[in-house]
């Protein structure tokens, strides 16, 4: 098919920053979080909790930012998909309330089993909303059974099968990974020295999953590599990806945290783009009949309408960057932990 | 850096209320579109973006919330303050915030009057079926009265237990008691909202509102003579004065959205039109008991926490060490 660059196009893209944005930013608190009960001492969990104490909120904003965006600019994948995974959208709100919460008052009082409830609420919390994002990406893969009037027609439990579960792990892995790396970054002495060790399992288990996800994705749905196969320049990304994979435990090893880090997102992102050039022009294929798929014209709002959104995300987007890098700079190296503290 | 936090906070919260409003009023007042296709691909496109922002009830209705808002902020530090007070600690911290925000409420619950009228003017001449049912007029008429409170016997169409301001209410929202208010019965019957509901939400809403004013006055009128920590039973009040903005700013809502029914937007989609068909009702069912159930648990957890934390107190003024400015880094 034929690229052309016109406003949808840029829409798509946008869009497609903000979610990687999201996955970049949330997913390490979220990795964070999905490691936090392998941490025992209170002390070392609040140091878990602080590292990403000043930031997860507004990290989740980007999801929330990618949810309205899409709202505005692509009004029929947001009813479409909001309506068909609704019981699982819910399940994700509530995960995300309890997730909140939890980070909230774990360290508001000082009994045991407080804060282990409150623990316990937010690494499995953590888990769950990486595992349901990845099942949602996975059933963007599948495709999902529309109709004509662009409504999802399956069930719930129709959403998960064997290939999106196993992309629900992959992701899980992708952001204990991710996770790992930023607390190595946060952290000092014997909690880090302790996450330094986890990195290489993680990597190991991301990398197993990772592989098993490339393969399957091949064999039963090829369609995601069509572009590919039309402009084979986009394999170098799919290199770059294992590069950036790669290039964490040598990182890691050399005691370059931060380069370690950077290496994370940059696999986060490449994998992200893999995924939109897969799909593209399509945000939610219908596995029934191409036909009914939602793409990025089908779907649109009025050119008004993204011509609008367009000024408003050239005058937001700018502040939404320079708050995020000043709030990154200001809470930037070691954690330390005070009165203040979570 | 806390103060411009603080002020980021503030401003953030009004920023996005009013798109919320916005958003709300669009619901109400349409404006600023025109609709494309038709049957079931029609949809609502922008023709002019400020036509749309500004509709005609956003202005009043932005006001209206925000100082909601404020009202709701300033009685829960006059609450805690005056338990303070009462309890005779941490009093120079007490002191200082309960004048602040006695003076915030004193003007916001002003304020409330203008925009509460602004808005009531607006749903007459925008949303006339609204208003019927605030004020349960069935049939069209001039010197329509004001009803201070009454029940609602749908079916009869009458108010009973009632006190009313004759005329009162054509006067308010045209300067005139000829004023002619449109009854529900000129409006079909699948056109018509639910009265009672209406009504009550209403009614319950100005009372607390008049009530916010008289405390804020009495407040006020204390502060100025010199002996406002002095007034036991104000101070008490004041400490229970905290739940009057919630029920008022909720119960504003229901006043809103049950008047608007039976659209979703007014006059152009009915809410029965709007439903998902992807979504069945059980699914609806089960979020429902769900959120309902999280959100009992989440506000006894809410108030022991804030309970604690207003029983512990504010740190002391003086004892807090200079490195503020850089809390965990």
């Amino acid at each position: 098919m034929e690229f052309t660059f016109d406003l949808n196009t840029i829409w798509f893209l946008i869009i497609g920053i903000l979610l990687i944005g999201y996955s970049i930013l949330d997913g390490f608190d979220l990795g964070v979080g999905a490691l936090h009960l392998f941490v025992k001492d209170d002390t070392e969990r609040r140091i878990m909790l602080n590292s990403i104490g000043p930031v997860w909120d507004g990290n989740e904003v980007w999801l929330v930012t990618g949810g309205g965006a899409l709202f505005a600019a692509f009004p029929h994948v947001y009813a479409t998909v909001f309506s068909g995974f609704y019981t699982a959208i819910m399940m994700l709100l509530f995960m995300l309330i309890f997730r909140a919460v939890a980070i909230e008052f774990r360290s508001k009082r000082p009994m045991r089993w407080w804060r282990q409830m409150w623990d316990t609420a937010f690494s499995i919390a953590s888990i769950f909303i990486a595992f349901l994002a990845g099942i949602a990406v996975g059933n963007l893969i599948t495709g999902i059974p529309l109709n004509a009037n662009k409504e999802f027609i399956g069930t719930f439990w129709g959403l998960i099968n064997p290939y999106t579960v196993l992309v629900g792990v992959t992701t899980v892995a992708l952001f204990m990974m991710h996770g790992a790396i930023y607390g190595v970054m946060k952290t000092e002495n014997e909690l880090h020295n302790k996450l330094r060790g986890w990195v290489n399992n993680t990597i190991i288990f991301f990398i197993i999953c990772y592989i098993t996800t490339t393969m399957s994705t091949l064999i039963y749905y090829p369609h995601m590599i069509q572009h590919f196969k039309e402009y084979p320049i986009l394999f170098v990304l799919a290199l770059l990806n294992m590069l950036a994979i790669a290039n964490i435990p040598r990182e890691i090893s050399k005691g370059k945290d931060f380069f370690a880090f950077l290496s994370s997102c940059a696999s986060i992102a490449a994998l992200l783009t893999l995924f939109a050039f897969g799909v593209f022009p399509n945000f939610v294929i219908a596995s029934n009949n191409p036909e009914f798929s939602l793409n990025i014209y089908n779907a649109a709002s009025s050119h008004k309408t993204l011509n609008i959104m367009l000024i408003i995300a050239l005058i937001g987007i700018p502040f939404v960057l320079a708050y995020t890098i000043s709030i990154y700079w200001i809470f930037r190296g070691k954690v330390k932990l005070n009165n203040m503290s979570y | 850096m806390h103060f411009f936090s603080t002020l980021m906070v503030s401003f953030g919260s009004m920023f996005s209320a009013v798109w919320i409003v916005v958003a709300n009023s669009w619901q109400q007042t349409p404006a600023g579109f025109h609709v494309v296709g038709e049957g079931i691909n029609a949809r609502a496109e922008i023709t002019d973006f400020w036509a749309m922002v500004l509709n005609p009830s956003s202005v009043d209705r932005v006001l209206h919330v925000i100082s909601g808002c404020w009202l709701a902020g300033a009685f829960l530090i006059i609450s805690i303050s005056a338990y303070y007070i009462i309890k005779n600690r941490h009093i120079r911290f007490a002191k200082s915030s309960i004048k602040i925000a006695l003076f915030v409420a004193l003007i916001a619950s002003l304020f409330q009057l203008f925009t509460g009228h602004s808005s009531a003017v607006g749903v007459s001449k925008n949303q006339p079926a609204k208003l019927a049912a605030m004020e349960a007029v069935f049939d069209d008429q001039t010197n329509a009265q004001l009803y201070l409170f009454g029940w609602v016997n749908e079916e009869k169409q009458e108010v009973n237990f009632s006190i009313a301001i004759p005329g009162m209410l054509s006067y308010l929202i045209g300067f005139d008691t000829e004023t002619k208010v449109t009854g529900l019965n000129s409006f079909k019957e699948e056109d018509r909202p639910p009265v009672n509901i209406v009504f009550q939400a209403y009614h319950l809403m100005v009372a607390i509102g008049m009530l916010l004013i008289v405390l804020s006055m009495f407040g006020v009128f204390f502060w100025i003579r010199g002996t406002l920590f002095k007034q036991k039973w104000l101070m008490w009040a004041f400490v229970f004065s905290v739940l009057l903005p919630q029920i008022a700013n909720q119960v504003g809502w229901i006043t809103a959205e049950v008047g608007r029914q039976p659209w979703i937007v007014y006059g152009l989609l009915r809410t029965s039109e709007g439903l998902s068909k992807a979504v069945s009702a059980d699914q609806v069912w089960f979020s429902l008991i769900l959120f309902t159930l999280i959100y009992i648990g989440l506000f006894i957890l809410f108030v022991y926490l804030l309970n604690e934390k207003i029983k512990h107190g504010p740190e002391d003024v003086d004892a807090i060490p200079s490195e503020i400015g850089h809390p965990k880094s």
